[in-house]
């Protein structure tokens, strides 16, 4: 299922999702996903409740391996490795692909430790100098700079929804990752708060590959470049139904479900 | 943050600390696995010496009534009769009381009485069972005393031991019945008013037979804990076994007995250290099946309402 | 159909008032239970002496400093007037310790012993303290008339047994002389030792079963063992410390492994590590509520920044339980206080006059200490064991007490 005709340049694959199927136990959640994530581009998957579309995400990074009996079947490629090969380490992994959650949740510490304590996980000799400056440019990254310089010392719980998710943010960033992925991360938030985190998604795809899955099908139409339907089969298990350019899955889908769906006539 | 960011390997790094961390973490699981084992050998290594000395035979364990260990007489009866006995005096005051306490906490205290009650309580459960054994001796013994007279309520009496050994599990099954009876939705209680029943009558005919299985299992909790009960027995109830049933009769329990034989200069050969763990072990094995039984109650509630 | 309903009604409040009084028993009960305590910490007595303080020493003995109280000493031996205190008395005390290195309460002691020579005849109770003078007075009346012409006539005083020389005495042939200080001591030590050993392995064994364990018949088996040994009596766990610390490893537990020789495996080595098995399931299953209840969020934040398992339990998992592991602790700590059977099973002293040293020392704890005292026929033991219960329980409360707050201040 590739995506049709390409009208601008080609863009490089940074992720590659090769007939992925994802398991809980003996349950099929997602069948067989072939999908490409392709460089410095926003890609949305969308699709009903329950298809699928958070678990799908986490495979990008492992995050499903902390769940007791899930596991995956195929190939999940980045830059050409497979991030499930026997000899690959999660947590390496997951420091290449960073993740920001539904629900903001930073950690109970000091808006400064919670950006800087990946950091400090990868290299515990970092200078002060040095670390301060990675947090001000994620912090910066994260457009929160501003608003937190004077309190980097205050609690990350006491700032507010938005706030807290672009602390989540700049806490991603802060230990430079290749991708970002983002499930549904403006749920919990207000209308202002979302506007803010999808430009800021817009300056954040100059440097990274980002993934988010939404429910929202303007954010999924304003935000991304390429769009991602998924549908629950019979058996329960998640499928792709379609990949595209975002445009042209909001125009013009192929599948008669895409349209229904983006059209807001079920899901 | 520089353009180009290095290449990052996804390769396995070997993590010595996190892997000693979780072999310690599971050592320590295993500890618990190590004391049953270790008290499981215990007692049966003890026990099948016991039965391995030369004038011991071991039908008579339960087929005699006589317990004098050196003697060559081990029937059991008298330390389990008297364990029962103390057992049964504690379940009468603890059950209607302890019930009464959870039915009033749970159905009609409102929050700030149940603010104040449950913390005395909590105190009550917390207090050594040692302390109880004082109470005992210097306050049940001459109560009872004062009220049948001192020749028919002896200076050591069951009677004593067993009622406050009841005020002792008060707490816990009230606190166990309590939690049964607030897991009973509250739609069966507005069923119940519904038809027009008082609250005494929602209260014992529906909920408390809702809530059956969760208020048999601290029954059976409790009884589990006045069966294993040491402290006040040593203290109060007598020193000597005695196969009797009244109730003002000095009787040795089975904790008791142990506590008393093992507390002297004891010779580790002797036959005295090895009938301690045949009684250890009869105890053991009484505790651990109420144990299971309260597990299987409590499971039976869990599944309707949980 | 009215009358129906009135006396439904009557019954329904009847029956309230009859739960309302069960409940309202469980305050009873405990009232009853510290008054009787008190009632016996607190009281007169009374008692016959050789002679008073006043008649060597014009200042109450206890007001007196340390060296006074040497330089009183010898004064008396000197002048050999006293027949329970001579000369030679003197010589041969100060041999077996110079008075220069004696302390006061030891002194006082020796003055007590020889010249006052005490004797609390009988002890009344609080209650009869206040209530009952003539009861009192008919029983002195009784016990001078009993008496020998010359020999000294007993006198009605008041008296606390719980003070200052209660704390710092050891253990006596006779209750006035008795204290707690080598059972409080024996406590702190099997505590400490019980608590350094449970903590970490409770805590780690939380740990394991949250974290790491899988499910697994084997991790089933270890959860269900968990609560089944929560459920074993407490004597159980004091035969377990006899066969395997006292006897199966008494080269270890009485220090002969290290050199020490004139002890057996009745050490406080033995009840520390029979004591931390008993406590364990209760650390355990504390814990594991703790961390259960720590939000599922902060672990994927931490994970999902790319933190090891280890790096997110130590960084965000245990900070944000410890409230309820610390509480856990606490109630743990409380049960070992108290716990008084397995400790006479693996042959805590009932009579030990010297201060624990070390893990291969002999020990009492208070708990046996209440124990041993209740039996004891003598009236006065029961007075000084009632105070010793009231110290137990004031300890025990306070530690509630903060465990109690700890709980409400960290939970929601």
């Amino acid at each position: 299922m590739q995506p049709q005709k390409q009208n601008s340049k080609p863009k490089e694959q940074k992720m590659l999702a090769e007939k992925a199927s994802i398991f809980y136990g003996s349950f099929r959640a997602v069948a067989d996903v072939t999908l490409p994530v392709y460089e410095r581009q926003i890609t949305a998957i969308i699709g009903p409740s329950g298809c699928g579309k958070s678990t799908l995400l986490r495979a990008f990074n492992r995050m499903n391996d902390l769940v007791q009996g899930a596991r995956v079947d195929g190939k999940v490629l980045l830059d050409g490795e497979d991030i499930y090969g026997a000899e690959v380490d999660a947590v390496a992994v997951r420091r290449r692909v960073g993740m920001v959650f539904q629900r903001p949740n930073p950690f109970p510490k000091s808006i400064y430790d919670n950006v800087a304590y990946g950091v400090r996980l990868g290299n515990s000799r970092i200078s002060k100098p040095e670390l301060d400056s990675i947090v001000e440019q994620s912090l910066r990254g994260a457009a929160l700079w501003d608003e937190v310089k004077d309190k980097l010392k205050s609690s990350g719980t006491a700032l507010s929804g938005g706030q807290q998710q672009r602390l989540c943010i700049a806490r991603a960033i802060a230990v430079q990752p290749d991708v970002l992925l983002m499930d549904e991360p403006c749920s919990a938030l207000d209308p202002i708060a979302t506007i803010k985190i999808e430009e800021l998604m817009q300056t954040l795809k100059e440097r990274y590959t980002i993934m988010i899955v939404t429910h929202n099908m303007q954010q999924a139409s304003r935000a991304s470049d390429y769009t991602v339907m998924m549908m629950m089969r019979a058996d329960r298990a998640g499928e792709m139904i379609e990949f595209d350019e975002t445009k042209r899955i909001f125009t013009n889908p192929r599948d008669k479900r895409t349209e229904d769906y983006v059209s807001g006539r079920f899901g | 943050m520089t353009a180009s960011k290095p290449p990052r390997s996804l390769k396995k790094k070997t993590r010595l600390g996190e892997n000693v961390i979780q072999a310690f973490f599971f050592f320590c699981g295993f500890v618990s696995i190590f004391t049953t084992l270790g008290i499981v050998l215990a007692l049966g290594s003890q026990a099948l010496r016991f039965f391995g000395e030369p004038d011991i035979n071991p039908i008579e364990l339960i087929t005699s009534i006589k317990w004098s260990p050196n003697i060559g007489e081990i029937g059991i009866w008298p330390l389990v009769t008297s364990t029962l006995m103390t057992t049964l005096l504690a379940l009468l005051v603890a059950i209607p009381l302890g019930l009464a306490a959870a039915i009033y906490l749970s159905e009609y205290a409102t929050p700030k009485v149940r603010n104040t009650l449950k913390p005395i309580l909590e105190i009550l459960a917390g207090v050594p069972t040692v302390v109880y054994g004082y109470f005992a001796l210097t306050f049940m013994t001459p109560f009872l005393r004062s009220i049948f007279g001192t020749d028919i309520v002896k200076i050591y009496n069951m009677a004593s031991a067993g009622l406050v050994c009841g005020i002792m599990i008060i707490p816990l099954i009230c606190s166990m019945s309590e939690d049964a009876l607030r897991a009973v939705p509250r739609s069966l209680r507005e069923g119940s008013f519904g038809l027009g029943a008082t609250k005494l009558e929602t209260s014992l005919k529906v909920v408390l037979p809702a809530a059956l299985s969760g208020v048999i299992a601290a029954i059976v909790v409790g009884t589990s804990r006045a069966v294993g009960e040491t402290m006040i027995m040593a203290t109060a109830a007598g020193a000597g076994p005695n196969f009797t049933f009244n109730p003002f009769e000095s009787a040795e329990t089975m904790a008791g007995h142990i506590v008393r034989i093992s507390g002297g200069d004891i010779d580790y050969n002797s036959i005295d250290y090895t009938s301690i763990f045949i009684v250890g072990l009869t105890l053991f094995l009484m505790t651990l099946g109420l144990n299971f039984l309260s597990r299987y109650f409590v499971n039976k509630y869990r599944e309707v309402y949980e | 159909m009215k009358n129906n309903i009135a006396s439904r009604n009557r019954t329904a409040k009847i029956g309230q008032s009859v739960m309302f009084g069960s409940t309202l028993f469980a305050l009873v009960a405990l009232v009853a239970l510290l008054l009787n305590v008190v009632n016996r910490s607190f009281g007169n007595v009374i008692v016959r002496r050789e002679m008073e303080a006043s008649a060597f020493s014009p200042t109450p003995l206890d007001q007196l400093s340390r060296d006074d109280l040497a330089a009183l000493v010898k004064r008396i031996a000197d002048s050999d007037d006293y027949e329970g205190l001579t000369r030679g008395a003197y010589r041969r005390m100060d041999l077996e310790k110079p008075f220069a290195e004696r302390s006061k309460d030891d002194i006082i002691g020796i003055i007590n012993e020889r010249l006052i020579k005490e004797e609390v005849v009988t002890s009344f109770t609080m209650w009869q303290t206040v209530f009952d003078q003539a009861g009192m007075n008919a029983e002195l009346a009784k016990l001078n008339k009993s008496l020998k012409v010359g020999s000294p006539e007993g006198r009605i005083e008041f008296r606390s047994w719980i003070n200052s020389r209660f704390f710092t005495q050891t253990m006596g042939s006779v209750a006035e002389n008795s204290g707690i200080r080598v059972a409080i001591l024996g406590s702190l030590a099997v505590i400490a030792l019980t608590m350094l050993l449970a903590l970490p392995i409770g805590i780690g064994a939380a740990i394991y079963l949250e974290e790491y364990a899988v499910k697994s018949r084997l991790n089933d088996l270890i959860q269900t063992n968990i609560t089944n040994l929560a459920g074993v009596p407490s004597i159980i766990y004091g035969m377990l410390g006899l066969f395997v610390f006292v006897r199966a490893l008494e080269s270890f537990t009485s220090g002969a492994m290290f050199g020490i020789t004139d002890s057996n495996g009745r050490t406080v080595l033995s009840a520390g590590l029979t004591m931390s098995l008993l406590v364990l399931p209760i650390i355990i299953i504390n814990a594991q509520e703790a961390i259960r209840a720590v939000p599922n969020s902060l672990r994927q934040a931490s994970y999902g920044i790319g933190a090891t398992k280890w790096e997110t339990i130590r960084d965000h998992i245990m900070p944000a339980a410890l409230p309820g592991i610390m509480t856990g602790t606490i109630l743990a700590m409380s049960r070992a206080m108290g716990e008084t059977a397995p400790m006479v099973v693996i042959g805590a002293s009932t009579f030990i006059v010297s201060d624990p040293t070390g893990p291969f020392s002999k020990f009492t704890t208070l708990p046996i200490q209440i124990y041993t005292w209740t039996a004891q026929p003598d009236e006065q033991f029961r007075n000084i064991a009632a105070a010793a219960i009231l110290v137990l329980l004031v300890t025990l409360l306070s530690l509630n007490m903060i465990a109690i707050l700890l709980r409400n201040r960290f939970s929601k």
